[in-house]
């Protein structure tokens, strides 16, 4: 009881946060009665492909969030939270890959197409259990969590900070996705896991389980968002702030500096890693490019440009920037590169503090122009 | 046209000049007149009659022109053998066809120019039966072998180990009798051994598995393990003793030979890496700055090597010198203006300045994806770089490997020496130690930042024109170096360039040691994975900086 009571408080007290709750309400209502009850010839018809973009895009979002809880708050930048999002989306897809079962190109009832054409004779042990959604849940939840312990355990308990730290993430991922491009590690090499069938006996083509991934997403962004609020107001949030602040000081005052960043951590790999599985079902397709450096350092510019540190400028931004770029690349493909670059430097050398700080900035300004 | 020379050195000239008559006239004369004329006899008639249809006729061109002392005869029958050999239709010119996409490359037998492209349809073959055959492989090899250039000789000999039989033996003693050179002898009496260990008698037999246990063909190799088995079924006890201890010496040899060879291509590797990573360390390692676009200013300097190229297509062989320090130009220059632009900014924000370099790293992409087309671009290979120093049968070092060894050698020394001993050096460490007091003691330390900046942007060009040498030239060129280059500067110690040489040769070594039996990709992962454990425990890499600048 005194959870939702805290829940609820929070809320109260994080203008912000309602604003968001209430658009996200509006769209996860909004977007099925327009996709599915509005007749397709109408105006207001919201095509099936827009209802998967916004969806892609809700789980953009809560990645950024989870980047967003390590970097603005914790002061890790990571250059590799790509890994844990595409290590959710590959437990995912596992278990999609086994519901596929016998109607796949080859037909066996064992093993999945790539496995056949392979000449694979059985299951590698790695993929027991993925027949059950339980089973791929807890993975979801516990690969990238372990992932996320192992390696920040060595990191943090050496203390290596800073861009290091960068630059360690950043191999990590590079390596992962050097892993997962080989056919021998049983992921289906270059090609990733694709051709799902359905998920949970529901039909994946089908308008109606579109919707729901959608609702889902946008419920599974709330949630998250209302995760990262409560973490960042708790005690345990102040002293991540402090770390971030003045990790050596925060050190002599007598606080586990490690345990507290650990933990931060994995939470936020948690998070990515739920986020890459709902992105799976919707795009239809995981492959190791989502391993891939550039991937995670895009994620980094989302935060950057909404502005971090602040949670909901880390959503706005990868909103933003992934219109921009679906935008661009349909347009004008050439810009696409020459934009996102230029977003990296405008934002680093001009605002600092994103378009949200700009936001509060100019706010502030005329606020203070106001009371004068 | 004029090209009835004896060494093929004058090509046909676009214009019949008297000056050039009188050229070869007297370059005939420099080289004895009457052989002169008998080159000429021997060699542009016989050719013609290569067009006939006859197959006698063709036999009685082919006998002649092996008479003849010309070079072009050896590439002829070579050609006639393989059946590339054709003349083209229009004017009945004989030329060497090589077969690709677009069609048939045309190059004419004569002057060695290249023809163009055709159709099949415009060309006719010289056909060849299978009594010419065997006429034109045994004058191949005795050409060969009787050559005046040793190397020449060498490899026909090698040729024929393979393939030595009896009839050979009576040529083969008798080369060895003039034989002067020491290879080339020793390559003979190898030949002889490959018959000896068969046909020999009992003495000869133990003698020649001794002298092919000393050499390093695999024909030899493969003619002792049949010999092995023939000794094994006659129960010839001695003889197959010896042919073990034989073997297990080659085996041996063999062994040696491949790490070497395996050292030697770490090491190759090694110095890429190397090459790529130098740059950084001086703008990571003395500077603070992490400048995620170095992979794309290597990039600008093979483009730099691929301008410089197309500026002077005639003088390919020069182009890498000339692109060198072209190179380092324009990509200091770019070095100079993303530091004066954007870092000076950020000084103190590594951060930061990893997403702004990373910015300007897409934005030099797509840039270089615009101005030249997404696709990979050819740089061409100087002849000096290609072509490999073969040590023995087993070891053989690719020259363009050795050069970039070299390279990648002499700028490391060139960067120490600008370190060391110039004034801009001892200002670039006096601001990269304590940035204040190097202000106070006169240093302008922005210049200093510019110039330190460009400095190492002007290597990652150099080293871009090395790389142009190795791996295709595209918009994704930097990308696949830049995780590289960061891992060999942390491995090796910031701020330590000989941290940086330790660091790329090792980790170059070590990733060609792992790759026969963990795969080109995996050996890669076990390095990436043991990097990020050795930063775990010593984060300030092999060779941690001392003293005050460690300090922050």
């Amino acid at each position: 009881m005194s959870f939702i009571n805290t829940l609820i408080k929070l809320i109260e007290q994080d203008r912000v946060g309602r604003y968001l709750f209430s658009a996200l309400l509006a769209i996860a209502i909004m977007v099925p009665v327009l996709n599915l009850l509005v007749p397709e010839g109408s105006s207001l018809h919201l095509s099936t492909y827009v209802v998967t973009l916004l969806g892609k895009y809700l789980c953009y979002a809560l990645l950024a969030l989870a980047l967003d809880l390590v970097w603005g708050y914790g002061g890790i930048l990571s250059l590799g939270h790509g890994v844990f999002f595409a290590l959710g989306g590959y437990a995912m897809g596992m278990y999609m890959m086994r519901q596929i079962g016998s109607r796949g190109v080859y037909g066996n009832p064992e093993l999945p197409d790539f496995m056949v054409f392979l000449n694979w004779h059985e299951l590698p042990w790695y993929w027991f259990g993925f027949d059950h959604f339980w089973f791929a849940v807890l993975m979801i939840v516990l690969i990238p969590g372990l992932l996320a312990f192992v390696f920040g355990w060595l990191a943090f308990r050496s203390r290596v900070t800073g861009v290091y730290l960068s630059i360690i993430t950043q191999a990590l991922t590079f390596a992962f996705m050097l892993a997962f491009f080989r056919n021998e590690m049983g992921f289906g090499g270059n090609n990733g896991l694709t051709d799902f069938k359905d998920i949970l006996g529901f039909e994946l083509q089908h308008g109606g389980t579109r919707n729901v991934l959608f609702v889902l997403s946008a419920l599974a962004l709330a949630a998250g968002y209302l995760l990262c609020r409560y973490i960042v107001n708790s005690k345990f949030g102040r002293v991540v702030v402090a770390i971030r602040d003045a990790e050596a000081r925060t050190r002599f005052i007598g606080y586990k500096v490690e345990s507290y960043k650990l933990w931060l951590f994995i939470i936020s790999a948690v998070m990515a890693g739920i986020a890459g599985a709902l992105y799976v079902p919707q795009v239809g397709i995981i492959n190791p490019g989502e391993f891939s450096p550039l991937n995670s350092i895009e994620l980094v510019v989302w935060v950057a440009v909404g502005g971090r540190g602040t949670l909901f400028g880390a959503i706005v931004g990868a909103l933003l920037v992934n219109f921009a770029k679906t935008f661009f690349t349909g347009a004008l493909p050439e810009v696409w590169l020459f934009a996102l670059g230029g977003m990296f430097i405008v934002v680093t050398l001009f605002l600092p503090r994103g378009l949200v700080g700009l936001y509060q900035q100019s706010r502030e300004k005329y606020l203070a122009g106001r009371a004068a | 046209m004029c090209t009835l020379n004896r060494s093929g050195r004058y090509h046909t000239s676009g214009f019949f000049s008297p000056i050039l008559t009188l050229l070869i006239m007297i370059a005939s004369l420099l080289s004895g007149p009457a052989y002169a004329a008998q080159a000429v006899d021997n060699f542009s008639a016989p050719l013609k009659q290569l067009l006939e249809f006859d197959f006698d006729i063709k036999q009685q061109a082919i006998e002649q022109l092996a008479k003849s002392d010309d070079e072009r005869v050896d590439r002829i029958f070579k050609t006639l053998l393989n059946g590339d050999l054709y003349y083209r239709k229009e004017d009945q010119a004989l030329v060497y066809v090589f077969s690709t996409d677009d069609g048939y490359a045309l190059t004419g037998v004569l002057d060695n120019a290249s023809l163009g492209v055709v159709s099949k349809r415009e060309i006719k073959k010289i056909t060849v039966n299978n009594q010419l055959r065997e006429l034109l492989s045994g004058l191949i090899a005795e050409r060969g072998m009787s050559n005046r250039n040793p190397a020449v000789r060498l490899n026909s000999v090698k040729e024929m180990i393979g393939q030595v039989g009896e009839p050979d033996r009576d040529r083969l003693q008798k080369l060895l009798v003039s034989e002067t050179d020491q290879r080339v002898s020793r390559a003979l009496h190898i030949a002889l051994a490959m018959l000896d260990v068969v046909h020999g008698d009992k003495q000869k037999q133990l003698a020649a598995v001794v002298a092919l246990g000393e050499s390093d063909y695999t024909e030899s190799r493969n003619r002792l393990q049949q010999v092995l088995k023939q000794a094994t079924a006659a129960d010839d006890s001695a003889l197959a003793k010896q042919v073990k201890t034989s073997l297990h010496a080659i085996q041996l040899r063999a062994e040696r030979y491949q790490a070497l060879e395996t050292v030697f291509f770490g090491i190759s590797l090694g110095s890429v890496l190397l090459l790529a990573a130098i740059g950084l360390a001086i703008t990571f390692g003395v500077m603070g700055v992490i400048n995620m676009a170095h992979g794309e200013l290597m990039m600008i300097g093979a483009y730099t090597t691929y301008v410089v190229q197309l500026l002077m297509p005639n003088y390919i062989e020069w182009s890498l010198l000339v692109a060198v320090p072209a190179a380092f130009i324009v990509a200091g220059l770019f070095g100079v203006a993303i530091e004066r632009g954007v870092i000076r900014f950020l000084y103190g924000r590594p951060l930061e300045t990893l997403l702004a370099t990373f910015g300007i790293s897409l934005v030099l992409q797509q840039l270089v994806r615009s101005i030249f087309s997404p696709l990979n671009r050819s740089v061409q290979t100087p002849a000096w770089m290609s072509g490999s120093w073969e040590i023995n049968a087993v070891l053989s070092l690719t020259y363009n490997r050795l050069y970039i060894i070299v390279f990648s050698l002499l700028v490391f020394a060139a960067l120490l020496a600008i370190l060391k001993k110039t004034p801009l050096g001892l200002q670039v460490r006096a601001v990269s130690q304590n940035r204040t007091m190097a202000r106070a003691m006169g240093i302008r330390t922005e210049w200093v930042d510019a110039m330190t900046f460009g400095l190492g942007s002007g290597i990652a060009g150099v080293a871009g024109v090395a790389l142009s040498q190795l791996t295709n030239v595209g918009p994704n060129l930097g990308q696949s170096y830049i995780i590289d280059s960061f891992m060999v500067v942390v491995f090796g110690g910031v701020g330590n360039l000989w941290g940086t040489l330790v660091g790329a040769m090792s980790l170059g070594v070590a990733n060609k040691f792992l790759e026969p039996w963990a795969g080109a990709v995996l050996a890669k992962i076990f390095i990436l994975i043991f990097i990020i454990l050795f930063i775990q425990k010593r984060p300030r890499g092999l060779f941690p900086q001392k003293g005050r600048a460690a300090e922050n």
